[in-house]
């Protein structure tokens, strides 16, 4: 029940802030704000000693029973992890936007975004049922597309908006497909359920392409190799989202989902390689390219795809263990998992620290361009030392919270290599390889970041303005992210204990309570292989750092510039084209065209269902006599219909109508219905002088001035229109499949009091529908009122307006 | 009678669908009269002419005619009336405002 509120919390905290924000419109708005994180960590935090031994939380309040769609929150150590991350940093960033954002700013909107982030984050984490978390999981793209786009009159902002939402909202419908086929595999939505009965399924032809879809989904979410390419334009928003959403939490939401969903397909080949090789290619990819980068801010864009690669590898490999169950030489490969764990805490609070830092640096110099950067050691202290603290974590340096995580990496990589299972092969011995060369190029762009920009020569004549230290409450939120990352390094075992062992029983749920499943993190390993990499990284590295003006020409050779970037562009222009030249090929806007769309479709669906389906048959045997005049009143009519379509002036036209209109009314005293022909009388005679007060005002009718094929196609049409409606009107007369309720109309004397069958329809079974159409009426006469009775020339101005 | 009234509705589907696709804006307002025309037959034809008497309970007749298609047409008289009425004047408004009647000069403009 509290998860419940949990959620739901942020998003009533969204509705007030307008109110509070007319009381308080400036930056002192964020303090009230930084309450609701703060709460609900405290919250969350309170729940720590019953989850870390091994207590689940369930809440289910029905929603959709008989769909299976119900509000099921869960929590256990994995949403715990997540939850924290979400409510921690993001009191640390609403503390931090408090000053970093100006008054000047539509503070108010800013907040709201913020919030709703933040409850749709926290209901992807916590939610259990599917199609609950796929809603959720769209909030967070939509509010992060809201936020990107939150300086919207910069046309930069509102492309990485665009780009950021077209990609994770395709990806989001894969996944939500991926659901549907989960859900008809299983017949459940639960997360728990399907894991619990998932088992039986997988040989289904189903599974693979439901795993295939829910990882598109995770991979675009968690901006993956090729998918990544949206989360360097997304850091157009403002520094604190950037630091929020684009790195701590949002866009591990794909990583969330991998690990939420390692007991369903854990231990499939194709799981294993997708999210191991995706998740290498991206970290590798990312390293490489955060190397080039001049702007600060895309430099840890591209790190955080690189460290996300990272951490997505690990899933991948700590997968595998869920192959043969558990055993005493599977549960080694867990520890990859629990590295994964680990190195997602610890990435938040480095990469948080990290791009705080570089807020600071852009909102006290206004530039984050290391080519103007440099010397600022001496100017911003504090500055500084968090932003080495930061960079030598990412990097894996001791004494640091990055290290321990990035040894485990190394270990559960060359653990890989004797993985029995999935033919690995030489391919083990690939994936040391290429983690090693892309932590040699971490270890190269995070001395980019310390280096560059804090020592080598001052340049004031190259910046805006004065460069001096940030104010103290901007500091704070990165000190407190920092200290973390010192403190994990001297205690690791109490988040082991705490946070990662419950979260490794979620993802491992047939291992639970299995011996060496939560490892002790130890700083000193011996010489092990994975020490020596480290080693080999610093080495490595820092003689690539400082040779790095001599190398850095390979990236204008030529495949290091293709971008996808460039594909997306040319993908987007060219959709643009296509559907604007599909639209226009149709939406001529000429009424004969549409109704000639809808004639046509009518004619091929009735018509041609007849033809198929062999619906004819004519039965004539129940039909009323004709008399003489009737045959007279038919023929009349046929005759003042067909003669309309060759009047020469529109007032025979109008008065060969009068005719039909009067005919039928003719013809309503011969079927017994006194009401209607009255009221056709009276409707006949308005209309017919409506029609003709109306040509008072409009021109005689021309000749019509269509050619000839177009005549002949009209004719056909009309022609064709005429014969599908009698033919299936005849068709209808013969198959009267039920009886008529009228019957039911003949109690109108004991029903209602009134004899006239007709007007007890309207007046008393039906009287809603009499009153709605007498609402039409209403409507229609305010129309015309308001057409006659609007100042001509009003519009004048648009008209001309070509 | 049912077939031959059938036939009927029929052919003035035909002349109103033939006025509808033309380019004259009265002509397309007169379709859309005659199309209901044609309806309205089509109803009352679908509930069977002639099966009784008069839908008034006072007549003490065995068998009364389907009052449903008559309540529903009745509706349908006065809708289409409104809706003819409408388009008539949206017509005048049209021609007053663009000196035109004829749909495809109507078309608007090209780089709307």
């Amino acid at each position: 029940m509290t998860i419940t509120l949990v959620i739901f919390i942020p998003f009533l905290a969204a509705i007030l802030v307008p109110f509070i924000y007319k009381r308080v419109p400036n930056r002192n708005i964020g303090w009230f704000i930084l309450c609701v994180p703060l709460a609900l960590f405290i919250v969350l935090l309170r729940f720590i000693p019953a989850v870390s031994s091994g207590e689940t939380y369930i809440h289910t309040i029905p929603w959709i029973p008989s769909a299976g769609i119900n509000f099921t929150t869960h929590l256990d150590g994995l949403s715990m992890i997540f939850g924290l991350l979400i409510t921690g940093v993001g009191s640390l960033v609403i503390l931090y936007s408090i000053y970093y954002l100006s008054a000047r700013e539509s503070l108010g909107n800013f907040y709201v975004y913020l919030l709703m982030f933040m409850g749709s984050m926290l209901g992807v984490i916590f939610s259990d049922n599917l199609m609950v978390l796929y809603v959720f999981w769209e909030l967070t793209s939509i509010s992060s597309f809201l936020l990107i786009a939150f300086w919207y009159h910069r046309k930069k902002s509102r492309y990485g908006a665009q780009k950021s939402l077209l990609i994770t909202v395709s990806g989001g419908v894969a996944m939500f497909a991926g659901f549907i086929m989960l859900h008809i595999l299983t017949g459940t939505f639960s997360v728990q359920e399907i894991i619990k009965s998932i088992g039986d399924y997988t040989d289904s032809g189903l599974f693979l392409f439901a795993m295939i879809l829910v990882l598109l989904g995770a991979f675009t979410k968690s901006a993956q190799f090729p998918f990544h390419i949206w989360l360097p334009d997304a850091m157009e928003a403002p520094t604190p989202v950037s630091a929020y959403l684009h790195s701590a939490t949002m866009v591990k939401a794909g990583i969330y989902l991998v690990a939420r969903f390692t007991p369903v397909f854990g231990g499939e080949a194709v799981w294993f390689y997708s999210v191991t090789c995706v998740g290498i290619f991206t970290l590798f990819w990312g390293s490489l390219n955060a190397v080039r980068q001049t702007d600060l801010k895309a430099l840890l864009a591209y790190s955080t795809i690189s460290q996300l690669g990272l951490i997505m590898s690990l899933f991948g490999l700590g997968s595998a263990a869920l192959n043969e169950g558990y055993s005493a030489d599977s549960v080694i490969y867990t520890q990859a998992t629990f590295a994964a764990l680990f190195h997602l805490i610890n990435h938040s609070t480095f990469k948080g620290a990290l791009f705080m830092v570089v807020g600071i640096i852009d909102h006290e110099l206004g530039t984050r361009d290391i080519r103007r950067l440099g010397g600022l050691m001496s100017l911003m202290p504090v500055t500084f030392t968090i932003a080495l603290i930061g960079s030598f974590s990412m990097a894996g340096l001791p004494p640091f919270n990055g290290f321990l995580s990035k040894e485990m990496f190394f270990e559960s990589i060359v653990n890989a290599r004797s993985l029995g299972i999935f033919e690995m092969g030489t391919w083990g011995n690939l994936f040391p390889i290429i983690a090693w060369v892309a932590s040699v190029l971490t270890f190269v762009y995070c001395m980019i970041i310390v280096f560059k920009t804090f020592l080598g020569e001052h340049q004031p004549a190259r910046l805006d303005r004065k460069a001096h230290e940030g104010p103290r409450g901007m500091l704070l939120a990165p000190m407190i992210l920092a200290f973390f990352v010192v403190a994990i390094f001297f205690f690791p075992n109490i988040v082991g204990k705490y946070l990662l062992s419950p979260a490794m029983e979620a993802v491992y749920p047939p291992f639970k309570g299995a011996q060496g499943l939560v490892p002790q993190i130890t700083v000193w390993h011996g010489f092990k292989p994975a020490l020596l990499m480290t080693i080999g990284v610093i080495v490595v590295g820092a003689l690539l750092y400082v040779f790095l003006r001599f190398w850095k020409g390979i990236f204008t050779i030529e495949p290091m510039r293709w971008s996808l970037d460039s594909l997306y562009n040319k993908f987007l222009v060219q959709t643009e084209k296509g559907s604007s030249y599909l639209t226009s090929f149709y939406m001529t806007g000429y009424l004969r065209d549409y109704l000639l769309y809808i004639f046509t479709f009518f004619i091929i669906t009735i018509g041609g269902g007849l033809l198929l389906t062999n619906g004819f048959s004519f039965d004539m045997s129940g039909d009323a006599p004709i008399t003489i005049n009737e045959y007279i009143i038919v023929f009349v009519m046929m005759g003042a219909g067909i003669a309309i379509l060759f009047a020469k002036s529109r007032i025979t036209a109008i008065l060969l109508n009068g005719v039909l209109g009067y005919s039928i009314a003719i013809f309503f005293v011969v079927f017994r219905a006194p009401d209607l022909a009255l009221t056709q009388i009276i409707v006949e005679t308005v209309t017919t002088s409506l029609f003709l007060l109306c040509f008072h005002f409009l021109p005689e009718w021309k000749k019509e001035k269509s050619s000839l094929p177009a005549k002949a196609v009209n004719g056909i049409i009309a022609i064709l229109v005429g014969t599908v409606v009698t033919v299936l009107a005849l068709s209808v007369q013969g198959h009267k499949l039920f009886t008529s309720i009228s019957i039911y109309f003949e109690d109108a004397d004991e029903l209602t009091g009134g004899k006239n069958i007709v007007n007890t329809i309207l007046g008393d079974f039906r009287a809603f529908d009499t009153m709605l159409e007498v609402v039409v009426l209403f409507i229609a006469g305010i129309g015309v009122y308001t057409l006659v009775k609007l100042k001509a020339g009003m519009e004048g101005p648009d008209v001309e307006d070509e | 009678m049912e077939t031959l009234i059938t036939i009927l509705a029929g052919v003035l589907v035909t002349v109103a669908v033939y006025l509808l696709l033309s380019r004259n804006l009265i002509r397309v307002i007169l379709g859309t009269a005659i199309l209901s025309h044609a309806v309205h037959l089509l109803i009352m034809t679908m509930g069977g002419l002639k099966k009784g008497s008069v839908p008034l309970l006072g007549e003490h007749a065995e068998k009364y005619t389907d009052a449903l298609p008559q309540a529903l047409i009745l509706t349908a008289i006065v809708i289409s009336f409104a809706v003819t009425a409408f388009l008539l004047v949206l017509a005048y408004r049209t021609y007053k405002e663009t000196g035109s009647d004829d749909l495809d000069t109507l078309r608007g403009f090209k780089n709307e």
